[in-house]
């Protein structure tokens, strides 16, 4: 129902509309990018120092913040064994002008749930080494996105955010004397055993753009997002919005999320994995 | 209560699932249309052991009325899991999975719908799941899609939807709720038959590219034959209605 609200406050004219729509029909965008070309990422990681985790994401002007906070709780009853991590995202009202105060819409659950997703399906972290005492004790890690400045494309924004700042969160060593658990100094990084990446697609006049700007956003039918792992496996997918996919947009989108995904992942995620490993043998 | 913990090979053996389905095959489904006496148009779906009701009112006018779109109706989607439809009784407050699937129920009704010819006003369709058995946005989908047919509302389709899982490395039509919760992926998929268009499209778990192509292709063989279906109900109610009509007509003469 917030969308609805949003879409009216936020309109694209027509001869925008159409201005992107035309420009497309020869391969090319209104900020000179191809229909395929993401914009440069910038991830920044460890810049808050209160947080076990953290990470800065710059998707050409979109700007994301990731913290993890990790605290000792109770373990779902169906999986005593394992440490649980949960998601959530904040659209706050300096990020946009269609942005409003309250508790998160449907607009911010949908992003949570899908950069959620990825992180899960994935099985980035190994979640049975964060259980502490089995069926008592685990660690409990809180992913909380805070979108700074919306100029498109909060999926894969937010995921590069979640994911990076995963990659970099150390949480304390314990001790466990029979029930009780002692909080060390040392702290360890997160067991790590994959990287997802997303990449997602606005469809515009029958064609999909790559990372799609605000307006781009305006124009779209519907956006469609891809997560992918190390081995080219599909992780999640979520098509949102009110608009139609084919058969041909998915083998395209599949095709497209795949090659970009590996690029992310070599560019800007090995990096960062580089630097673990250096500091776990260092 | 909860599930027993089956192992792939349970799961999917000689090409047998824990059902006894194979693994092409739609669990029963029964349809029916024009359940409710107050709404506008509504549908019950059974699918398996899922139990759904859909209402749908209007289109009517819009509160309030700043929500409204000067150009076109708005549609708006509620769906709501009864607190017993489940093992674990469910909170009576809406969960972020509700919230998140009343969106992309919207999604993929929305482009079915004409809402161009019906400026300031809103279609409201109420998903009541009464007992859940996985699959349900899929069953949700397939009954809203009837009862806005029985409201009367101008639709370029029908839209039918249908899951693929995955479990013991197959791939399978319409998944169980053993299935969806112990298997390695589910891909949730509506169309709107005529044109084979995709309106929502999601998946979890993890599959090649290949697989998720190969359940691309097998969800859109479900929805055919779920539209299949869809089409029988709807006839079925529209004979109720013209015998009514006619014996009404009698009576007049």
């Amino acid at each position: 129902m917030k969308e609805e609200r949003r879409r009216m406050h936020d309109v694209l004219s027509e001869i925008e509309r159409r201005f992107i729509v035309s420009l497309a029909s020869k391969e090319r965008r209104v900020d000179g990018r191809m229909l395929k070309e993401m914009r440069p990422v910038t991830i920044e990681t460890g810049l808050i120092k209160k947080a076990e985790g953290s990470a800065k994401v710059s998707l050409g002007e979109t700007k994301v913040i990731a913290g993890v906070k990790a605290e000792l709780g109770s373990p779902f009853p169906d999986e005593p064994n394992k440490g649980v991590i949960t998601c959530n995202a904040e659209l706050i009202p300096l990020a946009s002008p269609v942005f409003e105060v309250g508790p998160p819409q449907e607009d911010a659950i949908e992003l949570a749930r899908v950069v959620d997703r990825g992180i899960r399906e994935s099985e980035m972290i190994n979640l049975e080494k964060l259980c502490v005492i089995p069926g008592e004790k685990v660690w409990v890690l809180f992913v909380d996105l805070y979108i700074l400045d919306d100029n498109g494309n909060l999926f894969d924004a937010s995921s590069y955010a979640a994911v990076a700042a995963l990659l970099t969160t150390k949480i304390p060593e314990v001790e466990v004397n029979g029930d009780n658990v002692v909080i060390q100094d040392e702290r360890m990084l997160l067991p790590i055993d994959e990287v997802p990446v997303s990449i997602t697609f606005s469809r515009v006049g029958g064609r999909l753009f790559l990372d799609p700007t605000i307006d781009e956003e305006k124009a779209m039918d519907c956006r469609f997002t891809i997560v992918t792992d190390k081995e080219d496996n599909v992780v999640a997918v979520q098509k949102s919005g009110d608009g139609i996919l084919s058969e041909r947009d998915i083998s395209e989108a599949l095709e497209v999320a795949i090659e970009k995904g590996r690029e992310i992942r070599e560019k800007h995620f090995y990096p960062i994995l580089k630097s673990r490993e250096a500091e776990a043998h260092g | 209560m909860s599930i027993k913990n089956y192992s792939q090979e349970e799961l999917f053996k000689d090409g047998v699932r824990i059902d006894g389905r194979g693994a092409n095959e739609l669990r029963p489904i029964k349809l029916e249309v024009g359940v409710l006496s107050r709404a506008d148009g509504s549908a019950y779906i059974e699918q398996g052991n899922n139990k759904i009701l859909v209402a749908v009112y209007g289109p009517r006018e819009l509160h309030p009325k700043h929500l409204a779109r000067p150009d076109a109706a708005i549609l708006q989607c509620v769906y709501r899991m009864a607190t017993f439809s489940v093992d674990e009784r469910k909170s009576p407050a809406p969960s972020r999975r509700e919230l998140e699937l009343s969106k992309v129920i919207r999604g993929a009704l929305a482009p079915a719908i004409f809402l161009k010819n019906f400026p300031r006003s809103t279609i409201d369709v109420y998903i009541q799941v009464l007992q859940a058995d996985g699959g349900t946005r899929c069953a949700s989908i397939t009954a809203a899609s009837l009862a806005l047919a029985d409201a009367g509302v101008p639709m370029r389709d029908l839209v039918a939807a249908c899951a693929v899982g995955k479990v013991n490395g197959t791939l399978v039509l319409d998944p169980n709720d053993v299935e969806d919760k112990l298997g390695e992926a589910d891909m949730p998929l509506a169309l709107m038959p005529r044109k084979k268009l995709i309106t929502l499209l999601q998946m979890d778990g993890r599959m090649s590219k290949e697989e998720f192509l190969e359940a691309c292709r097998m969800a859109i063989n479900g929805c055919m034959e779920i539209y299949k279906l869809q089409r029988q109900a709807l006839i079925k109610r529209y004979m109720v209605i013209r015998e009514e009509y006619e014996g009404g007509e009698e009576e007049d003469a």
